[in-house]
């Protein structure tokens, strides 16, 4: 996927013009804010189950190597294989090669970030293979040769009159009066559509939420159903999964699912958990043949031992972005590759780098909602801070916001000479506020000004008043 | 093998390196081996009366539909009843499971079974559950010739049968119950966690049911 | 401590726009025992700086607010954005210095912010002010989330003659200024801005309160922008009934 995120703010601009966008994102609000508090409130151990969540993720970051060993050891047990990659062009040709042998024609796939993340749809369709996306979501957003704008909400940008319109435009089966207005029609022609295409598939693909070392398993965990018949009809079964998706043991991942499903969709659990451990076994008469789990990497080590290790904690809920001013304005696209919202504000850097993905970091008010929503307790803004450090040492920002912030501090560390200065210059702008006590325009502020007026101070300084008033109280 | 050990290597030299490696596997291999409890909401430690009752209220809160019978002998009727009253065929598809082959057909003349995995074109699959967990009304399926997985999600509406007595509180003693029917370490090829009928909301976050699976999901209790 | 000594934090904010507020703080600590002093080496708490990404820059304005500040038995700033920086970030950027760190955190200990230094601490819970007519409280971010602050502000203004509390939808949601955010992206800035305004506006009261100057600049400018109808105050103006000068940005 082409990375647009240096042009974070242009991408911004034109979000916030696109009618269609803005009345679609309303839903975001509506959609998840009330359902999480309220699911979370019911639920009296959850802040404790929180801290536990994120206690047991911490636990297996600190022991990685080991229990990724032992996770594989499990799956070449029960049958399976364990391929790893350290880039996503590894884990293209790894997927590629197994559908190769496999002689896919039509691959399915049930949602997955990694997989966007690997590109792998481009990519399986240059080598003539055709992939289908089956998670509603993901299907139209495929339709409309367009990326998710939302980690579990993917065509969350899109409103139902234009899915409707984007069917009739790929389903040229419909006759011309079928009605499709209302969702339910709509979902109705997808599912039918799609129970051909699970049935033909000769390899099924998923992704994973969590790995369960204990007993070799992966786990999905989807509302649909789809993601259990991608898995279950197909030959050939293969799960992507990057490394940190890793838990302990069954009752670690019985903690995490109690956060889980409530701060994604404020549901008390989504409707299909399904433990997938090896390929079909004797006396089966359904299941995959085959069994491939696809471990990646792509960066994520860089991020272990340092600073951005927390972020290593997240299990995809999608809460920070659910709740987030800046992606409740701008939507996931403008955040121009995989992962929007406060978690791909700090996941980004650190997987594309500081020098692509620098402006998301910077484009917080750091008001702190994602953080007090993330089931695993992440630091959101602090992550983000931390590269704007990294940007800092590395001179990447703007010369004139450098030299700005650096004359600022110059004077912040000399009172005497600030407050000399602050006299003057509030002096001036009130005499400019006049009358009526605030600017319209003002000098070097236009970014301010370009939409609010800009309160005029009151004149004098607070510190000079002061001092004023305690020598006449002497 | 070389992204395996690149992989695996730098991991070690950032997280593992000031760390004894011996006491490091010790903590890893004991993790595995005692897998223990963390946090059981309260809401899941209740005497078996309540715990069915609970399970059932959490269960409807999701749209799934439930009946309790006293035994085996009238889970036939129980099923035919649900046909008749949601206007479907008297017919089923099922695995070989012997606790609902077992069950009295003769009771439900009409009503035709098929045995096997199913093809997409059954309305109704019938299922047994290995287990049930009150706390969030889910139902425990594990997979195999007995339950065969394409029942649990190709046919539009699913009946799951299953034991007063399999009903836990929590995710984790049901999840025990699994394991103790292979041992620890060890799972069915598939275990499906069922909480309601299958849902999308990715149309304008409008929440609607049968998506890819069921649209319907019945539970009959039986208390025996 | 029956007359603890404080030390107030003006902040850079009040110091260059709003004095008043920084009055009406003065008037709300004596008026709870307190004896008050404002150490004249005080510029700015450095979070521009620490938010840009310059520490060595924090971490220079740092020392010289907890040299300023650290004798005082507490240190309180009418802003819950700088409260925090003070409290809960100065702690971060000297944590493994030898040579500060514990200084710092003994420092942090006796920072807050104001309103509910005057609940929490000082046990206030009555006003001597007037106000007839309408409020609605917005939430600041940092003071919200980062201490705990929404009861006090709305408790202490319960207690205020006279006054009626409105409402706003969300107003624990963002106003959109963020520090340098609101310049940098001053266009998504002005989108979470508006539909603040929106909300104020139609809670319907005279005044809109905050605890944060910055926040509050940004949604009185923006309403002025707008031609709404709501003024804006800080929360200190009222419980202080320091009403005498004029809301913000609006004619003198
Ligand atoms: S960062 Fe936290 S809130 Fe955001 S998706 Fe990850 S786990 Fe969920």
């Amino acid at each position: 996927m082409k990375i647009t995120t240096p042009e974070f703010k242009e991408n911004a601009v034109k979000a916030l013009a696109n009618d269609n966008l803005q009345k679609a994102l309303g839903n975001v609000e509506k959609g998840f804010i009330g359902k999480r508090q309220a699911a979370a409130d019911a639920l009296p151990e959850f802040e404790a189950l929180r801290d536990k969540a994120r206690d047991i993720k911490d636990h297996t970051l600190a022991h990685l190597d080991l229990y990724l060993k032992a996770y594989e050891e499990k799956v070449v047990e029960s049958g399976g294989h364990v391929h790893w990659a350290q880039t996503a062009e590894d884990a293209r040709n790894i997927v590629l090669d197994i559908c190769r042998t496999a002689n896919a024609k039509t691959v399915t796939k049930g949602k997955s970030m990694i997989s966007e993340e690997m590109g792998i749809n481009e990519f399986l369709e240059e080598k003539g293979i055709q992939p289908i996306e089956t998670d509603l979501g993901e299907y139209i957003i495929q339709l409309r040769g367009e990326a998710p704008s939302h980690i579990i909400a993917p065509a969350v940008h899109v409103l139902k009159e234009q899915v409707e319109a984007d069917f009739r435009e790929e389903h040229d089966h419909l006759p011309e009066g079928r009605n499709l207005d209302e969702p339910e029609t709509l979902l109705d022609e997808a599912r039918t559509v799609l129970r051909q295409k699970f049935i033909d598939a000769d390899v099924g693909i998923t992704g994973a939420n969590f790995l369960v070392a204990e007993t070799g398993t992966s786990i999905i965990v989807t509302n649909e159903g789809n993601g259990d018949l991608t898995q279950t009809l197909p030959r050939v079964h293969i799960v992507l999964a990057s490394i940190e998706k890793i838990a302990p043991t069954l009752e670690d991942v019985s903690q995490i699912l109690r956060v889980l499903a409530r701060s994604a969709t404020g549901q008390d659990m989504s409707v299909y958990t399904t433990f997938s451990t090896g390929p079909r076994r004797e006396g089966d008469v359904d299941g995959p043949e085959e069994y491939h789990v696809v471990l990646l990497d792509n960066g994520r080590t860089n991020m272990i031992g340092t600073e951005f290790q927390d972020m290593l904690r997240c299990i995809r809920c999608g809460a920070c972005m659910n709740h987030c001013p800046v992606y409740h304005a701008v939507g996931g696209h403008a955040y121009g590759w995989v992962y929007p919202g406060p978690m791909g504000a700090v996941l980004t850097p650190s997987l594309k780098g500081v020098e692509d993905g620098g402006n998301l970091p910077n484009a917080s008010t750091f008001c702190g909602r994602c953080e007090a929503v993330c089931p695993m307790r992440i630091p959101l803004p602090k992550m983000m801070r931390h590269w704007r450090e990294r940007e800092f040492e590395k001179n990447l920002n703007p010369a004139v916001q450098r030299w700005g912030l650096k004359t600022w501090a110059w004077f912040a560390q000399r009172p005497r000479l600030y407050q000399l200065g602050a006299r003057v210059a509030m002096r001036g702008l009130s005499i400019m506020g006049g009358k009526k006590g605030r600017l319209a325009k003002m000098p070097l502020g236009s970014g301010w000004t370009k939409y609010r007026d800009m309160p005029a101070p009151e004149g004098e300084t607070f510190q000079a008043q002061w001092a004023a008033h305690k020598g006449r109280a002497k | 093998m070389s992204g395996r050990e690149a992989i695996l290597g730098k991991i070690r030299s950032q997280v593992g390196a000031d760390q004894d490696p011996a006491t490091r596997r010790t903590t890893v291999a004991d993790r595995l081996a005692k897998a223990p409890r963390g946090i059981i909401p309260k809401r899941g430690q209740l005497d078996p009366r309540a715990q069915l009752k609970l399970f059932c209220d959490r269960a409807e809160a999701v749209q799934t539909t439930t009946t309790v019978v006293k035994d085996y002998s009238q889970v036939a009727e129980a099923v035919s009843d649900y046909l008749r009253s949601r206007n479907l065929p008297q017919a089923v598809r099922m695995g070989t499971d012997p606790r609902l082959e077992g069950a009295d057909w003769s009771k439900a003349p009409n009503l035709t079974r098929d045995v096997g995995p199913s093809d997409g074109s059954d309305p109704v699959g019938l299922s047994h559950a290995t287990a049930g967990v009150a706390e969030t009304g889910t139902l425990v399926l594990t997979s195999g010739s007995d339950n065969p997985t394409t029942v649990n999600f190709l046919p539009e509406n699913h009946i799951i049968v299953i034991d007063a007595a399999d009903i836990k509180g929590d995710y984790e003693s049901a999840l025990d119950q699994v394991r103790s029917m292979a041992g620890k370490g060890l799972m069915p090829r598939t275990v499906n966690m069922i909480t309601g009928p299958s849902r999308s909301g990715d149309i304008e976050q409008t929440i609607l049911l049968g998506a890819h699976g069921p649209r319907s999901l019945h539970v009959i209790v039986v208390e025996g | 401590m029956s007359n603890p000594s404080v030390g107030l934090f003006v902040t850079c904010l009040v110091d260059l726009f709003r004095p008043n507020v920084g009055f009406a703080a003065v008037d709300l600590l004596e008026k709870a025992g307190c004896v008050v002093s404002v150490p004249p080496a005080q510029t700015c708490c450095g979070q521009p700086a620490y938010n840009s990404g310059d520490r060595a820059d924090t971490r220079a304005i740092a020392e010289q607010v907890i040299a300023a500040f650290e004798k005082f038995d507490y240190v309180v700033a009418p802003s819950g954005s700088c409260a925090a920086m003070l409290k809960k970030h100065y702690p971060e950027l000297f944590a493994g210095d030898a040579a500060w760190e514990e200084r710092a955190n003994a420092f942090s200990g006796k920072v807050f912010e104001l309103v509910s230094f005057l609940t929490d601490v000082m046990f206030v819970s009555d006003v001597d002010a007037h106000f007839d007519g309408s409020v609605t409280y917005h939430d600041s971010c940092s003071g919200l989330r980062e201490l705990g602050i929404s009861r006090q502000p709305r408790k202490l203004l319960a207690q205020v003659d006279g006054l009626e509390l409105k409402e706003m939808k969300d107003p624990d949601v963002c106003c959109g200024f963020g520090g340098t955010f609101c310049v940098k992206y001053s266009d998504i800035s002005n989108a979470i801005v508006a539909k603040k305004t929106d909300n104020v506006e139609a809670a319907q009261a005279d005044l809109l309160l905050a605890g944060d100057l910055g926040c509050l600049m940004n949604m009185s400018g923006k309403l002025h922008r707008e031609g709404r109808n709501t003024k804006a105050r800080h929360v200190a103006e009222v419980l202080a009934g320091r009403l005498d000068v004029p809301a913000i940005g609006d004619s003198k």
